[in-house]
């Protein structure tokens, strides 16, 4: 029964793959993923998409059919049935496929939803690299705590080791969106959310702020580059040597509303992270409570 | 002093933008030319006395259409400035600030000032007839309805030329909205026109329950009455349990910016959070609101131009109760993005597919109303064939965004911006549409054109396609919502000019629909019968258009589809019973209070938007004194006499 169903998902979403990638290249970025996250997310696209069609399509073919054959003209021979307004059998089986069929649905959605939960660690032998996000007027900061460098609409990290995002904000709420790794994450004032994600092979990925947030909105898109480790190392030596400190007042003045363009520092104020997510945090609040224990974690485990 | 009034009309009015001036002079021009034309043929009195101060159902549904009519031009233009921007890579037409107030303004209208009104324009103009009724249960309340609404929607309207458009977003999420990122007046523009005219809109909800409950024609039990109006039912009763959660949201995020209060501030322990969630809590209900209606529609059509009984009745009524209750359980598959953790997730997810089940029972349901029927494919079920696999696909899609972990892909992407408009498009405008062809000869005593009607549905429908196809694919290309622009190494630019031409087409489509109302004027085709599609219920029965009191005399009614089964009785030559003898009828006097009370409120918002008490207080008087002199109005009912009614039937009868 499993196999089975196996099977025809496997199918259906070969079919729907070759009807969606025919033609096109690789900038369906989403059906082009290079990540864990994304990969299964994709796979998850494609078995919704053919449980989907395995109703809807029936459902077209049938609409086309009926308006066709029973059109009024002189010559129809079609039958005429002007009385004919219920029949229970007919009822049961269209109330049944799509019980079924959103059955389906969901289990496969429950599997996933927990799989996929952002906040999990991923399973993978190395230690994942900690990145700590921030999203402001309109802009990206990306801290780096262990080496101690920090970047601004551009993030470099190793190809296959998890990288473990830790994402505020110190403006209105924004999302986080690298679609060919994963899927995105609200960035939200007071709260420090965490998004694992994983690159599977080097590459520069395109990453957008997805939730509207004023003005310059659309300027915040970025760069993701994947390269291998000692690449990686590389970069972090050569900001270390070449680019300046952060400073809490450069903090301040990258804070103000304003695009950026890609900029590199290195050092960081002390705890400027766990500062900007405590700066909205109240004890009258219900979401900072959670941030508080989210805080004090970070720091037992730093 | 001059220079101060310089000065002022500088902050007033929106300055700086050739696109402004050209609107400015284009609302200068109109206003005179309708004075003008007003004055010349002296029909001012005629306007405050037949239209302005009217209480009938009908009327104020004619002024809702031709409003909402107003208002999709105005979105619609919106729309195509949007789509023009987004035409080709790092275009200039619009500045970011523009572009956001437009996106902003184009969802707002289309929503609440198009969908709702042209929604409770129909309500209006079918409800009571088909129904058996002489009017709505609260007339005068019907009337205050409309104009908080009208007044309402000119309030939020007036912000594009004076003191800017809000550009928030059609939900406005603060902390964005606050007075610390919004400080300008458009906020305010955005909470007191949809304040003013939601509480309209929760009154229409309370008036339709009420009416649909206790003034049906005897013998029409619930169970007798026809679909549309249990849409009616399930939708207002929606509206009730949602508006008073806007209402509340927007005056928590009025106190915030205005009193300084700290609900959905970023500091002061406020909870942007909490915003989000109440205001899903009334914005899911509301997309489904809009559509009910809709499903009610085609239920009425696909059995008239099948000219067959509608398949199913009971699953159909079940499957409207269904969707409507369970539309409050959806709200939080909105922000699946937020790290609410897995357990909320699945449940929001599972709780939105749901909803799939019943939508999709109605879908076979209608098709086996067509199944064994004879099909005649006029302009109204055109609209509806044409609706079908549009909802089928856009329902697919939805579904595959309730499917959370995949939402975290598809979440603020054109993905979603491109199933929104297939369901509220192929669902609620083609079902609108539908509408507003199959009961116009009722209104209006005269067809609609059926060619222009044939080409405005091919240019929507094809135009949707050519628009919103390319959208999914551009979601998933990670083209996000909102974007003033994007450059041309994205590699989105093919689509994105596809999808304007697709706009374009759909624009296309509304000026046939123009044309298609002009002709129809000018070249009348007469409805002499009453009955032009050989319809199945009681609104057929009486002359087009309807005198103002309905029905001579209330029907008697023992079956669904009464007046089809009426018209087979009678050509197996069975002789109908004797009517009764006619009675004078009871109606309700026409008031000028709910235009004055709701003109009060106009003056009230405008005053709070530009923080004028000196204008506030005075309009917070005027409502007061609206109500007192309604309270101790006790004239508000005459008879018309039995002559006169006499006098009318032979006259709309006469021309048969």
């Amino acid at each position: 029964m499993k196999r089975g169903f196996r099977r025809l998902t496997t199918l259906l979403s070969l079919g729907v793959m070759t009807l969606l990638l025919s033609g096109c290249s690789n900038d369906i970025i989403v059906l082009n993923p290079k990540g864990e996250i994304a990969k299964h997310q994709m796979d998850l696209i494609y078995i919704t998409t053919g449980l989907c069609l395995l109703i809807i399509l029936p459902v077209l073919i049938l609409t086309f059919f009926i308006v066709w054959r029973y059109r009024n003209r002189p010559d129809s021979k079609a039958k005429y049935k002007p009385e004919w307004e219920h029949n229970t059998k007919l009822e049961v089986v269209w109330w049944t496929i799509p019980v079924i069929i959103i059955i389906l649905i969901g289990i496969v959605t429950v599997q996933y939803t927990y799989k996929l939960e952002p906040s999990k660690p991923l399973e993978h032998e190395a230690d994942p690299i900690v990145i700590q996000v921030t999203s402001l007027d309109w802009k990206w900061l990306f801290q780096y705590p262990d080496q101690d460098i920090a970047t601004v609409n551009y993030v470099q990290f190793p190809e296959d080791v998890p990288i473990r995002f830790e994402l505020t904000s110190d403006a209105p709420m924004n999302s986080f969106w690298i679609p060919q790794l994963g899927g995105q994450i609200y960035t939200m004032s007071g709260m420090a959310m965490t998004l694992h994600l994983i690159a599977d092979e080097p590459g520069e990925y395109l990453g957008s702020g997805a939730n509207f947030s004023g003005k310059d909105f659309a300027k915040m898109q970025f760069v993701a580059n994947a390269t291998s480790q000692e690449e990686f190392d590389q970069w972090v030596e050569q900001i270390k040597a070449t680019s300046p400190e952060l400073t809490d007042e450069g903090y301040q003045a990258l804070a103000e509303p304003g695009v950026s363009e890609k900029v590199t520092y290195s050092g960081l104020p002390e705890n400027l992270f766990e500062r900007t997510v405590a700066k909205y945090g109240s004890k009258h609040n219900h979401g900072s409570v959670e941030h508080d224990e989210q805080t004090h974690d970070e720091q037992e485990r730093g | 002093m001059w220079d101060n009034i310089k000065e002022f009309a500088s902050e007033f009015f929106v300055t700086g933008d050739p696109l402004i001036y050209g609107a400015d002079v284009a609302i200068g021009l109109s206003i005179v030319a309708i004075v003008f034309v007003m004055t010349y043929f002296k029909k001012w009195t005629w306007l405050w006395r037949e239209w302005l101060t009217t209480v009938d159902h009908k009327r104020i549904g004619i002024m809702y259409v031709i409003a909402s009519l107003l208002m999709l031009f105005r979105g619609g233009v919106d729309a195509l400035l949007m789509r023009t921007q987004l035409a080709m890579p790092e275009l200039e037409f619009l500045s970011p600030e523009h572009y956001n107030g437009i996106f902003t303004t184009h969802g707002v209208i289309m929503i609440l000032f198009m969908a709702m009104p042209l929604m409770f324009g129909l309500f209006n103009l079918v409800v009571p007839l088909q129904i058996g009724a002489r009017d709505v249960a609260f007339p005068f309340l019907n009337s205050l309805s409309f104009w908080l609404f009208f007044w309402g929607a000119m309030l939020f309207n007036v912000s594009f030329v004076i003191g800017g458009s809000p550009d928030t977003g059609w939900l406005a999420y603060p902390p964005l909205s606050g007075i610390q990122f919004s400080p300008g007046v458009g906020q305010d523009f955005y909470i007191w026109g949809i304040q003013i005219s939601g509480i309209g809109s929760l009154m229409t909800g309370i008036n339709f329950i009420v009416t649909i409950l206790k003034m049906r024609a005897p013998g029409m039990k619930l169970m007798k009455m026809p679909m549309f109006s249990w849409s009616v039912l399930s939708s207002s009763l929606t509206i009730i349990l949602a508006f008073p959660i806007l209402t509340i949201t927007l005056a928590l995020l009025f106190i915030d910016r205005y009193l300084g209060a700290h609900f959905f501030t970023l500091d002061g322990g406020g909870n942007p959070m909490m915003y989000i969630n109440l205001i899903w809590m009334w914005g899911h209900p509301e997309v489904y609101i809009v559509i009910l209606p809709a499903f009610g529609i085609f239920s009425e059509i696909v059995a008239t131009f099948s000219k067959k009984r509608l398949f199913g009745y009971k699953s159909m009524v079940f499957a409207l109760m269904a969707i409507s209750v369970t539309s409050f359980f959806t709200w939080a598959h909105h922000f699946f993005t937020m790290g609410s953790g897995a357990n909320v997730n699945v449940f929001f997810a599972i709780s939105t597919m749901i909803i799939a089940i019943p939508t999709g029972v109605k879908v076979f349901n209608w098709l086996f109303t067509m199944f064994r029927g004879k099909i005649t494919i006029k302009t109204p079920m055109l609209w509806t064939i044409g609706f079908i696999p549009c909802f089928v696909v856009g329902g697919m899609t939805g579904v595959m965004l309730s499917v959370a972990p995949a939402d975290f892909q598809f979440h603020n992407s054109y993905f979603l911006i491109a199933h929104f408009h297939q369901v509220l498009i192929g669902g609620v405008a083609f079902g609108y549409f539908a509408a507003l062809s199959y009961w116009w000869p009722k209104v209006f005593g005269f067809k609609l054109n059926e060619r222009l009607g044939k080409w405005a549905f091919w240019m929507w429908g094809i135009g949707f396609y050519v628009c919103f196809m390319p959208q999914y694919v551009l979601g998933l290309m990670g083209m996000t919502r909102r974007v003033n622009t994007y450059s041309w190494d994205s590699g989105w630019w093919e689509l994105n000019l596809v999808s304007t031409i697709g706009g374009f087409l759909m624009g296309i489509g509304f000026l046939f629909q123009v044309w298609q109302i002009l002709h129809s004027i000018k070249h009348m085709e007469r409805d002499t019968t009453g009955d032009p599609w050989d319809g199945r219920t009681l609104e057929w029965t009486i002359p087009s258009p309807a005198p103002a009191y309905n029905f001579a005399v209330i029907p008697h009614v023992n079956e669904r589809d009464s007046f089809w089964e009426e018209k087979q009785r009678r050509e197996r030559g069975l002789v109908p019973d004797p009517q009764p003898e006619l009675e004078p009828i009871h109606m309700p006097k026409n008031s000028g209070i709910p235009f004055i009370k709701s003109f009060c409120w106009f003056v009230v918002g405008f005053g709070f938007v530009f923080d004028w008490l000196w204008m506030s207080i005075p309009g917070v008087i005027g409502i007061i004194a609206c109500m007192l002199a309604h309270s101790f109005n006790y004239k508000t009912d005459y008879y018309i006499p039995v002559e006169e009614i006499k006098r009318t039937e032979a006259a709309a009868r006469g021309s048969i």
